[in-house]
């Protein structure tokens, strides 16, 4: 499978990432050379395998009970906000 | 009985499916030990977890676990042993993590149904396809600085049951009766406190329309609507949207669309080409859950008694028309109350003052049953004292409101207000014979053969009594004596 400049940039942009224009088509190569690398698992024989959702088998979830162990740390919680006001986060106005 | 709507080039049929977001009723956060009560300062309830610092491992709140187990059975759905949570990835400024953990593949629940009922009496049953588990949003304000919005963290990693139905509503009318099934479904068992308004209760709605028979149309999704009137309100209106536009040589766009409450008219927020791409993946933070069956077989035999249940039971063992017995379980605490009322006594006549007077003077006074002045208790005994002729339906009216005011047991009231009803023959004869020797000239007309003075006469005569007459004693009576 192969992957364009469209695909490769629409991806930057779901991911936040800013990728100068003349960088694309480096980019466009990598990342087809990342994808075909992993495609190289199809080639493996699957059938009649259940498939495998996680690497930790004959464990259980950890759980915890619904008991109130934690918060009253707002001023850690806010500490690395690079804007705080009254308690609050403040991030550039966001209004659909 | 079937909502059609009729185009300029014939009819069209509405498909709807619904996307509800319960707030799960539990004191922690689904992955965190911060607490979830409404209305904290501003992230005073955030642990780092929901603050998505780096290093920080997510631990599940079983308690949620067993409230979406307990929802599943009340949706008649499958409690699948293992479910798997994944990550639902973008970015907004109220989602730390940049991800939500969700469920995708493999929800804890799937496969249910809902009967809702129709004005019409029929009933409709809802596919229900999944319930899955996952974090809430915080908080944005955009109206407290005129460049910035602030971040309020405190309901971020609160548990949702995300409830989704299949396809199968056909009308606003359907959705809005599917919406408070629902609604009283979570508050029966106590995992959602089922409030719209304040956000606990949130609907997104997935609208197409098609001609009847044909596969389904194109949908949009109309997206976070607060209330039953406007779900109902919004589907109305963009499914006429979508057949004026097909009509009109256009095609429907997939798309998320927004209703405007105030012109009761939705608009797109961002079409499928701009839509977004979750990436989900398994959440390589949290192996998959699996339930423990002796658990899940625990809460089943713990299950309430559900409205659909409670209804069959009233109307059974209580004798209620199902209009009646529909009423009274949509919400549990009226169930409840009517249950105490009706205890040992007459129930048909119970259910009637509840839904009859009780209700009036709640709504009159902005009460909850749970407020109500008037103890189930009082309202039972109110009505054996009608039934044994203590009083009469007429005067219960006023017991009642003196009973709404003063908080007092009917016999209470009914002794201090002499308002006990006469039955005494000689005490109604020497009424009669009063107000009939104060109007000799009408005594003479009805005898003359004006036979509807008696209406007349019987007025007179029981506002003479204080309205007190027992009015089958007083209507007989009242005709012998005017026979001469």
């Amino acid at each position: 499978m192969s992957i364009d400049k469209d695909a490769v940039k629409r991806l930057a942009n779901l991911s936040r990432l800013r990728i100068p224009e003349e960088n694309l088509d480096e980019m466009v190569g990598e990342i087809t050379k990342i994808i075909g690398w992993v495609e190289q698992l199809q080639d493996v024989n699957t059938d009649g395998v259940a498939p495998m959702n996680s690497v930790v088998e004959d464990m259980k979830l950890p759980e915890r009970e619904d008991v109130i162990t934690d918060g009253n740390i707002r001023d850690q919680v806010l500490a690395n906000a690079p804007e705080q006001m009254d308690g609050y986060f403040l991030v550039p106005k966001v209004v659909e | 009985m079937s909502y059609i709507i009729k185009g300029e080039t014939g009819d069209w049929e509405i498909v709807v499916g619904l996307e509800v977001h319960c707030e799960v009723i539990s004191k922690a956060k689904l992955f965190s030990g911060a607490a979830t009560a409404f209305g904290a300062e501003a992230n005073t309830q955030v642990s780092f977890i929901d603050a998505g610092f780096p290093g920080m491992l997510p631990v599940i709140n079983h308690e949620c676990v067993r409230q979406a187990i307990r929802t599943g059975f009340g949706l008649n759905a499958t409690i699948n042993k293992k479910s798997i949570f994944a990550r639902k990835n973008y970015y907004y400024a109220d989602l730390p993590n940049g991800y939500q953990i969700s469920q995708s593949d493999m929800p804890i629940i799937s496969d249910g149904y809902i009967d809702v009922d129709l004005e019409d009496g029929s009933t409709r049953r809802i596919g229900i396809e999944r319930l899955h588990l996952e974090q809430d949003a915080g908080k944005l304000m955009h109206d407290q600085h005129p460049t910035k919005s602030f971040v309020d963290l405190n309901r971020a990693g609160v548990a949702l049951m995300e409830i989704v139905s299949r396809p199968d509503i056909r009308s606003p009318e359907e959705a809005g009766a599917y919406l408070r099934k629902l609604r009283s479904i979570v508050r029966y068992i106590g995992s959602c406190d089922g409030n719209m308004d304040e956000g606990s209760m949130r609907c997104d709605a997935n609208v197409s329309v098609r001609r009847p028979g044909e596969p389904f149309g194109t949908r949009a999704e109309i997206k976070n609507v607060n209330s039953i009137r406007f779900v109902m309100q919004a589907i109305e209106y963009e499914a006429m949207r979508q057949v004026e536009l097909l009509e009109s040589g256009g095609r429907v766009v997939q798309e998320t669309r927004k209703f405007d409450s105030v012109k009761g008219e939705t608009k797109s927020m961002r079409s499928k080409e701009t839509a977004m791409d979750y990436r989900y993946f398994y959440d390589p933070d949290l192996i998959p859950l699996v339930l423990d069956d002796e658990e899940v077989e625990r809460l089943k035999r713990e299950m309430p008694e559900l409205p659909d249940a409670k209804k069959k039971r009233f109307m059974e063992d209580f004798g209620l028309p199902a209009y009646d017995a529909g009423q009274l379980v949509a919400e549990k605490e009226t169930a409840a109350y009517f249950e105490k009322a009706a205890a040992g006594h007459d129930a048909k006549k119970v259910a009637n003052w509840i839904m009859g007077d009780l209700f009036a003077t709640l709504n009159r006074l902005g009460k909850k049953i749970t407020e109500s002045p008037v103890s189930p208790e009082n309202l039972g005994k109110m009505v054996d004292l009608i039934n044994d002729g203590t009083i009469s339906s007429r005067i219960a009216k006023d017991v009642f409101q003196f009973m709404v005011e003063e908080g007092k047991s009917p016999d209470l009231i009914i002794e201090e207000k002499g308002l006990k009803q006469v039955t005494d023959t000689s005490a109604i004869e020497k009424i009669i014979d009063e107000v009939m020797a104060a109007n000799p000239d009408k005594v003479a007309e009805y005898r003359a053969g004006k036979d509807k003075l008696i209406g007349w006469f019987v007025g007179q005569t029981m506002r003479a009594s204080q309205g007190k007459a027992n009015p089958g004693m007083l209507n007989e009576l009242l005709k012998k004596k005017l026979a001469g």
